[in-house]
């Protein structure tokens, strides 16, 4: 049971409307099946625009997708309550500053995250204040973060990084099965982006699912098991990461791969 | 005044001179001390690159080697000259008509926002011409005027007559950066250009400056930018800075292949590039973070941070040692020539 399959997307297709009269469509995704599975980190490669994103956004539920099965453990995702989906999926976006709500500390996002539990949890459990506390600090230590240093600061306080941290804390409040990291090392320094990914990989120890979406193919072939590559909103190639990154089938791909600067090679030196 | 012949030579041979170029910011923040005491020079037909991690003073030192600092950035000492220009001591009329964009252009972090949102880019060059050449420039002059360098560079000249929104960011930036160079300055200094891209537009990007070069139009440039696998692809030579100082200097081979300073070490090993890494090789991470620049530490500035300090590095600053055509400031290796001093 250890690899099962816990999330499977089967031919997710997006078209963007705009118009009323003559309507305009544009494509966002079409025809993307893959599958996640327990303890693994599956990359989501792909250029801007190719609909990376799109994809997330769907999977969270976020927009609805025109044609397509998404299924969470064999269960269609559609059928589900969105509070109770969302206490088993979650997101870390790319743009943390828009994130975050300006007029508050970046505890409230935090302490927020708590309704949530509450409003799914069973057993009608309540969290105080003081308990929601303890356990926000308790994360913030286990993700190798100094709590004082972070929570009663305002979001302008704290740098771009400690934000995407941040943000992954509020995901393990909720302790979802599945974690949907849509660029989340974007406006980070190598140091910081390092610090970021070894968190996703231990999560993945610890057994959730990481959906992991970069445009940095560096990134995504050190981090993942599997990988997709997408363009214009189609998965063009799919396979171990290994596979995808060294041994390209698809002229995209192989192309994709020939245009990330190496450290060591120098293109046509 | 008569200059010597070494004078002379000096004076073709650089580009860009920098001396113990000091900066800080001012503010309700109190004054932090961006960039001390930093020495570099770029030779004329060179391109070099500075890295290192966010905050530790890139930015800034780029914007001082303007002399048209952003607001709360100010100049304290040091001299900067750029083809012999001593740049703070210029007035600043004269810095912008005579300097800017024919000997120096300076191409900033937030290049996807420097157009005008509600004027077509030959609307925007126009307004620059203007202001550039005093003379009267219709908006499809300037079209004209711009339409062969675009070419030249591979990019299409319909993007003139386009809006900035209806551009991609690479597109803008690519945009920016030919604007600049319009005028062949000869030195372009470029502020990040690469962050914020995806790979086929930053490689796109980066083929765009190195046809720049090859061509002759910009001799010398002066990149920095965070992402040291794109400055390998770009740079003759790379200089490595850390809170505000110039810790290691090199010929790109030099600097990847065989580091010295440690700070340039970990941040080579924080790289996760396209390559075959070890498991131990992978995901490594510089513990601690930047000093607060308001209270720098004393002696050598990574020593919070550094794996092999020793005690002399908690309290006095080592010199910078020139050794085989680096530089490099490090107790580890100044020891002997402490001894001989």
């Amino acid at each position: 049971m250890d690899k099962y399959e816990v999330l499977i997307v089967e031919n997710l297709t997006k078209y963007y409307t705009s118009g009323y009269i003559l309507t305009k469509k544009i494509l966002g995704a079409e025809n993307v099946s893959f599958n996640l599975r327990k303890r693994e980190v599956f990359s989501i490669v792909g250029e801007s625009g190719s609909g990376k994103s799109t994809v997330a956004k769907i999977i969270l539920r976020l927009i609805n997708p025109t044609s397509g099965k998404i299924y969470l453990d064999g269960k269609d995702v559609f059928s589900f309550d969105k509070k109770a989906y969302w206490r088993r999926v979650q997101g870390v976006f790319q743009d943390p500053y828009s994130t975050f709500n300006h007029f508050y500390t970046v505890d409230k996002p935090l302490m927020d995250a708590f309704s949530l539990l509450e409003k799914t949890s069973s057993k009608n459990k309540k969290y105080s204040k003081t308990e929601r506390q303890e356990i926000i600090r308790s994360i913030l230590e286990k993700i190798g973060m100094n709590p004082d240093e972070i929570l009663g600061r305002y979001p302008h306080q704290i740098s771009g990084g400690q934000m995407q941290r941040l943000l992954i804390a509020r995901s393990l409040i909720i302790a979802p099965d599945i974690l949907l990291a849509d660029e989340p090392t974007s406006m980070t320094d190598a140091s910081t982006r390092v610090a970021i990914l070894r968190e996703l990989l231990r999560l993945k120890e610890e057994g959730m699912a990481v959906l992991f979406i970069t445009h940095d193919v560096g990134q995504a072939y050190h981090i993942s098991d599997r990988a997709a590559v997408m363009k214009d909103g189609r998965i063009v190639e799919i396979g171990s990461s290994e596979d995808v990154f060294f041994h390209p089938q698809h002229p995209y791909t192989k192309n994709l791969v020939a245009s990330v600067p190496k450290l060591h090679i120098k293109w046509n030196a | 005044m008569s200059l010597t012949k070494s004078e002379l030579k000096m004076m073709s041979e650089f580009v860009l001179k920098t001396g113990d170029l000091t900066g800080y910011y001012r503010g309700t923040f109190g004054v932090v001390h961006a960039v001390d005491g930093v020495s570099l020079t770029i030779k004329k037909g060179e391109i070099l690159g500075l890295a290192g991690e966010s905050g530790c003073g890139k930015s800034t030192f780029t914007q001082l080697l303007t002399g048209t600092p952003v607001p709360l950035l100010h100049y304290e000492s040091g001299k900067v000259e750029v083809e012999g220009i001593d740049i703070w001591n210029t007035p600043a009329e004269e810095l912008r008509k005579e300097v800017k964009c024919k000997l120096l252009s300076y191409v900033p972090q937030s290049a996807l926002n420097a157009l005008n949102p509600t004027l077509r880019l030959r609307k925007f060059v126009a307004d620059m011409l203007r202001e550039r050449t005093g003379q009267k420039c219709s908006p499809n002059e300037a079209r004209e005027f711009l339409a062969e360098h675009f070419r030249a560079l591979n990019l299409d000249e319909h993007v003139l007559d386009r809006y900035p929104h209806e551009l991609s960011g690479g597109m803008r930036q690519r945009a920016v950066i030919a604007i600049s160079t319009y005028a062949k300055p000869s030195l372009l200094l470029t502020d990040e250009p690469t962050s914020s891209l995806d790979v086929a537009s930053q490689k796109r990007l980066i083929e765009m400056l190195l046809s720049l070069h090859r061509t002759g139009m910009i001799k010398s440039m002066m990149i920095s930018s965070h992402d040291i696998c794109a400055l390998r692809q770009l740079c003759d030579r790379i200089a490595i800075m850390y809170a505000g100082k110039l810790v290691e200097e090199g010929t790109t081979d030099d600097i990847i292949n065989n580091p010295v300073h440690p700070y340039t070490t970990l941040l080579l090993d924080s790289l996760l590039p396209l390559e075959h890494l070890s498991k131990d090789e992978k995901f490594k991470i510089i513990e601690g973070r930047p000093p607060d620049l308001r209270h720098p530490p004393p002696g050598c500035r990574f020593h919070p941070r550094c794996p092999q300090r020793t005690d002399i590095c908690t309290f006095k600053m080592p010199p910078a040692v020139e050794k085989d055509g680096r530089s490099f400031s490090c107790w580890l290796y100044s020891k002997g020539e402490l001894g001989d001093g």
